[in-house]
């Protein structure tokens, strides 16, 4: 099933006049409205009109995360704040959040478009969607929740943690679709198992399964522990939110990014030029109808590879592969999005100092974890244990306050921390590879 | 009146505290008394030592973190009430023991206990006042 069959299935010949005059509109509205836009094009020597076709995207400037945060907070908005009817933010540092605003057509665009990736996962009315994702300023929860209303399924808003209660949940409100985090899959796997009940003979068929890397290894294991069929979904905040891309149920290979709404391509991360279709590279992706914060050609770190091969479940977009990594070092711990840059400021803010850290990520059982190991100097150093513990605690909690993110912290001894050729290496990732 | 104390953080594995002994055995330093803080992570070791600038010295030439902070020593009588009487006096006036330990060696027929307190000064002031005898450190580090 197919929740918009004309647009979804539309022949490129077709679909690609509609993004290039999208493309035009929305050229003109940034340069009308966005200053920072003006200011690009501008430096560029470019003039809106001067984009004539798709292959003219090329001209166009990119948008980094960090051109968010220098106009933090509603600096990249494109139309008068009063119609502005929802803010997401990510977590970070003070001043450092990255903001999205949306009209009151961007949210129905969004749930359209989630509606269309529940859809592609052969979800339906009728279905019953167990929401783990997490509520709140994060884009996951509630885009996920305005799609399944959108579709006309039920949906059970239980957000993230708790995770007694989503088990008694699962059991006692018959999901049959579970939207989670993979990894939060797996918990919940060991979770039901542990308090007696057989997940697999639970009636969920579906899980749609995102924001955080995982592998064709981790899908075959949820599929056969959880008795389910798992997706993957893409989505970024800063884009939208989950909606961006979704894997159809139908071929199981790559996601379709819904591309009468998004524009993508692959580039070189280094040189930044484009690269051609079926090459691995960092995806950038162009916001042909958001209206509130549109992003020309925002580089989304995350590196994948676009198939235009026609999918036999029949929609014509285009199909990216999983996400096989990041071009800069950004962590994915739990479905959260972590800078070591931002822990480093904390660290920095907590006593006022640059002390040694370094972060150490690894996996128990299906949920990652985090340990923070900061080397104690004489500065921070007391000769009693009490004042040593309130410090790792204090960090501790900066770190959940401000990234959202469970880590333990732990003092060691200076110099304890691996340096190589005299460069602290800052992060020792032990999670299973992608 | 004071005695500086050295301490040291250790993290906790094999190993570390022979580390702290070797260093300071093989500079010639005697350790006079030593308490072990430990957490499931960290200890913190305090020591007095006969030659503490020494000890800081070659203990952080050896990359460990070394602080130093006064301390009491005290004088206890050797009989049942001996350290009830000095802490009752103590704790009436305000004063807080954040921590204590035992001296290795006695003083005739005392014994000696290291005290750190929240107000170093004015404990050694009430305990004058109530002629408890405090030992000073060049004493003590040779005792």
């Amino acid at each position: 099933m197919i929740f918009d069959i004309d647009r979804e299935t539309a022949p490129r010949e077709d679909l690609e006049p509609l993004q290039l005059s999208r493309l035009r509109h929305l050229v003109e509205r940034v340069h009308a409205n966005v200053p920072f836009y003006r200011r690009k094009f501008e430096e560029a020597g470019l003039r809106p009109e001067q984009i004539k076709t798709l292959h003219d995207l090329k001209y166009l400037p990119f948008t980094e995360k960090q051109d968010l945060r220098n106009n933090y907070p509603f600096g990249l908005f494109a139309v008068p704040k009063e119609n502005v009817v929802r803010i997401h933010a990510s977590s970070g540092t003070t001043g450092k959040a990255t903001v999205v605003g949306y009209t009151h057509r961007d949210v129905r665009n969004w749930a359209g478009l989630m509606a269309r990736a529940f859809m592609a996962a052969g979800v339906n009315r009728g279905d019953v969607v167990h929401n783990a994702y997490g509520y709140g300023l994060f884009t996951g929860g509630l885009g996920v929740h305005y799609g399944a209303e959108e579709l006309g399924a039920t949906i059970v808003p239980i957000s993230g943690g708790g995770t007694k209660r989503q088990v008694m949940l699962l059991r006692d409100f018959g999901p049959t679709v579970l939207c989670s985090t993979p990894s939060y899959s797996l918990f919940l796997h060991e979770a039901a198992q542990e308090a007696g009940i057989p997940f697999s003979e639970l009636p969920i068929r579906v899980g749609i399964f995102g924001a955080e890397p995982w592998s064709e290894e981790m899908r075959l294991d949820i599929e056969s522990k959880l008795g389910l069929i798992a997706l993957d979904i893409y989505g970024l905040s800063e884009v939208m939110g989950p909606g961006v891309a979704m894997e159809c149920a139908v071929a199981q290979k790559g996601l379709h990014i819904f591309e009468d709404h998004f524009l993508p391509e692959i580039i070189d991360p280094i040189t930044c030029e484009q690269l051609p279709p079926g090459a691995t590279g960092e995806l950038v992706l162009t916001t042909l109808t958001k209206e509130a914060q549109p992003l020309i050609r925002y580089r989304t770190r995350d590196i994948t590879s676009l198939d235009y091969v026609p999918c036999r479940c029949g929609r014509t977009h285009v199909r990216m592969s999983r996400v096989k990594g990041r071009s800069d070092d950004m962590l994915i711990i739990r479905g959260v999005n972590v800078f070591p840059s931002q822990i480093e400021a904390l660290l920095l803010e907590t006593e006022g100092l640059t002390p040694h850290y370094q972060l150490i990520l690894n996996r128990q059982g299906a949920m990652d974890t985090l340990e923070v190991r900061v080397e104690v100097d004489e500065k921070l150093f007391s000769d009693e244990v009490r004042h040593l513990q309130r410090l790792e605690g204090k960090i501790q909690a900066n770190i959940k306050e401000f990234l959202g993110v469970t880590a333990k912290v732990k003092l060691v001894e200076p110099r304890s921390l691996t340096r190589s050729e005299g460069k602290a290496q800052r992060i020792i990732d032990q999670r299973p590879k992608v | 009146m004071k005695v500086e104390q050295i301490s040291i953080f250790l993290e906790n594995r094999a190993g570390r505290l022979t580390d702290v002994t070797r260093v300071l055995s093989q500079a010639g330093i005697n350790i006079r008394a030593l308490s072990l803080a430990d957490t499931s992570d960290f200890g913190i070791l305090r020591l007095i030592v006969t030659d503490h600038e020494r000890a800081k010295q070659v203990l952080k030439e050896n990359g460990f973190t070394v602080g130093r902070t006064s301390v009491v020593a005290v004088e206890v009588d050797d009989r049942p009430g001996g350290l009830h009487a000095i802490l009752e006096l103590l704790s009436n006036n305000q004063i807080n023991v954040e921590y204590m330990y035992a001296f290795v060696q006695q003083t005739g027929k005392d014994a000696v206990m290291i005290f750190r307190f929240d107000r170093t000064d004015q404990a050694i002031e009430i305990l004058q006042k109530n002629t408890i005898r405090i030992i000073p450190g060049d004493e003590l580090y040779n005792l």
